[in-house]
């Protein structure tokens, strides 16, 4: 086990507070390049109130274990980089502070459902896929650009945005797709983040594809391989509720919404 | 190369009770359903054999109902009893859910970002059948071992 | 279920949900209206089957528990592996054992109701 000396962290990262507190961050590790060993490693990092799961992987990252695996940008829960598994259950690294753990040891595993790059760091090559599947644009005969008055925009009214603004936060960071139980056996179903986009286009009163969507999502390992299980909803970091969409799109294919 | 053949939980992801336990009782509602499908569509077939004894006379018919009047075959029509009233009343909730019902209003979330689609309604409705389930098969042992 | 979308299939699969269910009611109240085992007796179920109305509501719901069972196995085992040969098996392997089901089940209900017993 590698510790990091409270003293030192703060030196090095010249925090001005002192840490009082640690934690046993377990990291899994694994690199599938290389062989298929799982490991878990141990180090003890010094943790403040604030501090997220993704500053104390950054604290081993710099002073530690140069070679730790981990994906992430803004730090603010906004890029959906760093989703993994922490302490069993998924959330964002950045959007989750070790306090709020009530733990002294954190585990930090890579997402399930997903094929591992290396170490915390899965390949979400089938989520965009199955993203761009589902055509996330808006989608119209006549064009934006108009060849007389030059740019124009589709105009939208904010009552009609209430409609999808849910469905447009998603940040595609996957924890629903790791969440989801049909996702976790079937390796052709579209996923509750595609498909909760899916309805945020469709909703959208701008769009003409709605035919075209749901034409793609009705097939065997489209929507109705959802059943309703709501754990994508219960991870989403960002209040989309995949699983709200996707009742809604399923009323248009059952003849009940227009 | 990615590590494809390990990228899903597989069986594990279904059957493991810790993913009852931190995704709540949604996905154990998840699961009895399609266990409960199962094991009706097992009795379905065992029954429609069962009753083509009667094509065979009262003898091989009496000798055929002989295995369910037993404590355990009475225990076992009790299962199917609560399976028959769960699958029922859980299909029901889903067939109201997956027809926009009772899964809230889409609107501009608000942190800390509480799903709507998981709400009190579609618990409630849960332990409800789950109770209704019991209820059924507890009248079930008393008509059957009366 | 190359030929169906997926969408007609789950409407059927709703549908005989609703209908079996009404079935199932009245199928088990007709055991309860009088003494359980008492209603199980050779004569009594005899008696059942040659009611061309009851006879009629086992053979719909032999139909609608038999569409409504093999899909849902159809769909679970969709969902546990992938792949053309697998899911054409799956596809018609299922619809085999749904007609089987109702054949021999139907077999049962018509010669009993026209008293072939």
């Amino acid at each position: 086990m590698v510790t990091i000396h409270p003293k030192l962290s703060n030196e090095l990262s010249q925090t001005v507070v002192s840490s009082t507190k640690s934690v046993k961050l377990k990291i899994k590790r694994s690199n599938p390049n290389v062989n298929s060993d799982e490991k878990f490693d141990e180090f003890v990092v010094p943790i403040e109130k604030w501090t997220t799961v993704l500053d104390s992987l950054l604290d081993v990252k710099s002073y530690l274990d140069h070679s730790v695996g981990i994906r992430y940008s803004c730090r603010q829960a906004s890029c959906g980089s760093c989703g993994m598994k922490i302490n069993g259950k998924l959330g964002l690294a950045c959007f989750t502070k070790i306090s709020e753990l009530d733990s002294d040891t954190v585990t930090v595993e890579p997402m399930d459902n997903y094929p591992v790059v290396r170490d915390l760091v899965v390949n979400f090559d089938r989520m965009i896929n199955n993203h761009k599947k589902i055509m996330p644009y808006v989608i119209r005969e006549d064009s934006e650009i108009d060849a007389e008055s030059g740019v124009r925009e589709f105009l939208q009214s904010p009552k009609n945005v209430e409609k999808y603004i849910q469905f447009s936060n998603c940040i595609k960071c996957g924890l629903c797709n790791s969440a989801c139980p049909t996702m976790a056996m079937d390796k052709s179903f579209v996923g509750p983040q595609a498909l909760a986009q899916a309805y945020r286009y469709i909703a959208d009163d701008r769009d003409k594809g709605k035919n075209k969507r749901l034409k793609i999502i009705d097939e065997s390992h489209g929507i109705w391989r959802c059943h309703f299980a709501g754990s994508c909803s219960q991870v989403c970091p960002k209040g989309v509720d995949p699983a709200m969409g996707i009742q809604l799109l399923r009323g248009y294919l059952l003849g009940i919404r227009d | 190369m990615e590590r494809e053949t390990g990228a899903r939980e597989g069986l594990k992801g279904w059957l493991h009770p810790g993913k009852i336990g931190k995704f709540g009782i949604e996905r154990l509602a998840w699961l009895l359903m399609r266990l409960t499908g199962l094991g009706l569509l097992a009795y379905f077939i065992g029954h429609i054999y069962e009753t083509s004894h009667i094509l065979d006379g009262k003898a091989v018919w009496d000798k055929s109902l002989e295995m369910t009047q037993t404590t355990e075959g009475h225990l076992f029509l009790a299962l199917v009893i609560g399976m028959c009233v769960f699958h029922t009343g859980n299909g029901i909730r889903l067939l109201i859910a997956q027809m926009g019902y009772g899964i809230g209003k889409a609107e501009r979330p608000d942190y800390p970002y509480k799903p709507q689609s998981i709400n009190m309604k579609g618990k409630a409705c849960i332990y409800a059948t789950l109770g209704m389930a019991a209820l059924a098969m507890w009248y079930g042992m008393a008509v059957m071992f009366t | 279920m190359m030929v169906l979308r997926e969408s007609i299939i789950m409407k059927i699969h709703y549908g005989t949900a609703i209908g079996a269910l009404f079935l199932t009611v009245i199928h088990i109240m007709m055991r309860l209206t009088q003494d359980f085992h008492e209603s199980l007796q050779y004569e009594n179920v005899i008696a059942n089957y040659e009611s061309v109305g009851y006879a009629l509501l086992l053979e719909l719901l032999l139909i609608l528990i038999s569409v409504h069972g093999f899909n849902g196995l159809r769909v679970i085992l969709l969902e546990m592996n992938q792949g053309p040969t697998y899911e054409k098996v799956v596809t018609y392997g299922c619809l085999a054992a749904m007609a089987g089901l109702i054949t021999y089940g139907s077999r049962t209900i018509i010669m009993t109701s026209m008293g072939m017993v």
